[in-house]
């Protein structure tokens, strides 16, 4: 069958059981944006605001969905918008593919209007790129994007085609594929789950710390009969929030600079520690020299670059997590630590530090949230305070239903991620956290909400600042507050109104309920702005480069 | 810190050492030199690279470079069992009076003349680094223009194969 290449693209994407795409039309992209047209019926294309927008809204269908998010851009400025979105995947290892398009082959690499060589800009922040400018090159190049956006530890894949490619005269040969197998998991030495074993039999106070690898291979059951099997508590990264259940007793609550007390010090006092699926970032392993100092570390990670990079390790494993999971299930026999869990039980998993100010607090807001909403509810965050409130007491039950930039810290992620959470998942409610900063990144994608009537709640944890540096320069800077005051006049009621949208502000936790009652019952999107006490910090928290010993508790 | 010679096979492609520099690059690895060239195989590229760094940072560079698509194998070349070679080009400025010092060392070292003006000799060179040293080292008292130097490349030796490392 002969097709022009916009109408190749629409087919490799069938082939892929792609049916939603995000994205933004532009010059360079008339051809492919014509051939959605055609196909409108099969390829469900939503509109954002911004390119950035799509990014982390393809961003978000994936993470919610676990299937491979798809945006589009034209050229330049179109591609360039994206990169935010891209790094945001690249870094949490989300399965991602975006189709750039650029000007004609002959006008590349003359300054042509909207060129950038986006192949360039997007290297350090992709797992791989295509610059496509042979019709004949161009099925094969998406069917191996999205081959490699899935394959061993995920990410984000960029395909840049030139104008020439994609027009509408220029036809080439298309014969359905099956998608391209994926490379098989590595295998698992069974004399290294051996030498393990005999690391457990020695081990007296063993702890888990998992990251995202456990919910991004789906090991959730296995990881929880592992806990069960070993009799240890375990701790997670921010990556790995929603896999352990939140009233579960093994779970000793988040690690790291924001971790938990109880978490911390297991980690600290462990002999016998279990990292899955994780990478020792400097948001945990804070510094990596004093970093489970006590403990033989057995590290398994599908990626084997992560082997020794940040902390040395004892035992490492290079396999996928759930198939790690299953072998040393099979030989491992039931541990008995009932000493070590109840030695930990003196350590506190929330710190609550009054603020006199505070008409509503952070907290609450949250678990009203959870009270109000059921199971499958999906929270997404933006980045900053309310993020790590979202990740310390949010009770959510599953990974996927928790979608937060971890690795990037991408302030603005959320609306957009939020969007594609809602359309992956229109049967599900999405809750979107975010603060006052983060919200005003992105904001302008209400207006995608709105069109497209997807019914997200947005809860902004408004303190007139930005909260987390204003938080650190209160601590470490002398109270200098500096660009974090921004005085801004917004009058989130009135703004919804001015979108289609439906907004409320609160001052109380009963005014928020009540808000929260009527916002469930919209068929688009809402906003209840609560007005928090700029004084609410994060806690505990431990400076960059400290240990459990620099921990502030209030 | 050691030296270690990296063996990186590639695809032929364009953008192909953009992306393994630039890897090398951000990552902060601490490349001594590189140097690519066709194989046997057009598909194939060979790139070897001089790297000086620990035992941790080798495996960093060896596991992140292999993440990378275009990357088809890659693996350090052993002292022991590998061949090591560097080729320079070096002008020196000469005339009548220093000409044939300056040969004599060139003839001890087993390098080549390859072109010769009234002021000024063009030597080439080949070897491991070790006597390329040797020899800017030797004629370090005269007056060097300019100095070209290739950088290492390397390759296993094969059991069968002729040991020819004379030089």
């Amino acid at each position: 069958m002969k097709l022009n290449g916009s109408q190749i693209i629409m087919e490799v994407l069938k082939e892929q059981g792609v049916d939603t795409v995000f994205g933004y039309p532009g010059g360079a992209a008339l051809n492919v944006y014509d051939s959605l047209y055609d196909y409108s019926d099969q390829i469900h294309h939503i509109l954002t605001a911004h390119e950035q927008g799509a990014s982390h809204a393809a961003d978000g269908y994936s993470r919610s969905t676990g299937k491979t998010g798809v945006v589009f851009a034209t050229s330049g400025p179109g591609a360039t918008n994206l990169v935010t979105g891209l790094a945001t995947a690249f870094l949490d290892s989300v399965p991602m593919v975006a189709i750039t398009c650029n000007v004609t082959d002959d006008a590349i690499g003359r300054d042509a209007f909207q060129e950038v060589s986006i192949t360039g800009v997007t290297l350090p922040i992709t797992k791989h790129n295509f610059f496509v400018n042979k019709i004949e090159n161009l099925a094969d190049a998406i069917r191996q994007a999205f081959r490699i956006a899935n394959e061993g530890r995920k990410g984000p894949v960029l395909i840049d085609i030139t104008k020439d490619v994609t027009a509408l005269n220029n036809t080439y040969e298309y014969t359905k594929q099956e998608p391209v197998a994926l490379k098989p998991n590595p295998s698992i030495d069974p004399t290294k789950i051996d030498a393990i074993l005999e690391a457990i039999k020695l081990s007296k106070k063993p702890v888990v710390y998992f990251g995202g690898g456990v919910a991004s291979s789906q090991a959730k059951e296995e990881l929880n009969e592992f806990l069960k099997r070993l009799d240890a508590p375990a701790t997670y990264t921010l990556m790995g929030a929603g896999v352990l259940n939140f009233e579960d007793p093994k779970n000793l609550g988040l690690i790291g600079m924001h971790g938990s007390m109880l978490a911390n010090q297991a980690i600290d006092q462990a002999d016998l520690v279990f990292a899955l699926g994780t990478r020792f970032s400097d948001r945990v392993a804070l510094n990596p020299n004093q970093f489970a100092k006590r403990a033989a570390i057995v590290h398994v990670d599908i990626d084997e670059s992560e082997i020794n990079k940040n902390v040395v390790i004892n035992f490492d494993v290079v396999a996928d997590i759930k198939d790690f999971l299953k072998a040393i299930l099979e030989k491992l026999d039931q541990q008995d630590h009932s000493d070590w869990i109840e030695h930990l039980k003196q350590y506190k998993k929330f710190i609550d530090v009054p603020v006199q100010e505070a008409t509503i607090r952070p907290r609450d807001i949250i678990e009203a949230t959870c009270d109000l909403t059921d199971k499958e509810t999906i929270y997404v965050t933006d980045v900053g305070q309310h993020q790590m409130w979202a990740a310390q007491y949010l009770k959510h039950e599953k990974a996927e239903n928790f979608l937060t930039s971890g690795g990037l810290g991408t302030m603005g992620y959320g609306y957009g991620a939020a969007i594609g959470a809602q359309a992956g998942n229109p049967e599900k409610r999405v809750i979107h956290f975010t603060g006052d900063g983060s919200f005003h990144m992105n904001l302008n994608e209400a207006c995608t909400a709105v069109s497209n009537k997807l019914p997200i709640i947005t809860i902004i944890f408004d303190n007139k600042v930005l909260g987390m540096v204003y938080q650190w320069q209160t601590v470490f800077y002398n109270k200098h507050y500096s660009q974090t005051i921004p005085g801004r006049k917004t009058d989130y009621v009135q703004l919804a109104k001015g979108f289609g949208a439906k907004g409320f502000e609160v001052n109380t936790l009963e005014e928020f309920k009540d808000a929260f009652q009527q916002a469930l019952k919209e068929k688009g999107p809402v906003w209840i702005a609560c007005n928090i006490a700029k004084e609410e910090r994060v806690l505990p928290m431990i400076p960059n480069g400290g240990t459990i010993d620099d921990m502030i508790i209030k | 810190m050691s030296k270690e010679v990296i063996s990186i096979f590639v695809d032929n492609s364009s953008n192909v050492l953009t992306r393994v520099a630039s890897l090398f690059g951000r990552r902060g690895f601490n490349i001594e030199s590189l140097t690519v060239s066709t194989t046997n195989d057009p598909r194939i590229s060979r790139i070897t690279v001089v790297f000086n760094g620990g035992k941790q940072s080798l495996h960093q560079i060896l596991t992140q470079t292999r993440k990378l698509e275009v990357v088809k194998d890659i693996f350090t070349l052993d002292k022991d069992t590998s061949l090591f070679r560097e080729l320079l080009l070096v002008k020196i400025a000469c005339d009548k009076s220093n000409r044939s010092a300056v040969k004599e060392i060139v003839d001890i070292f087993r390098g080549k003349i390859i072109s010769l003006s009234k002021h000024n000799m063009i030597v080439e060179l080949t070897g491991a680094s070790e006597k390329i040293d040797g020899f800017l080292d030797m004629i370090n008292c005269y007056d060097v223009l300019e100095v070209c130097r290739t950088g290492v490349t390397g390759i296993s030796r094969d059991s069968s194969s002729i040991d020819e490392d004379s030089d």
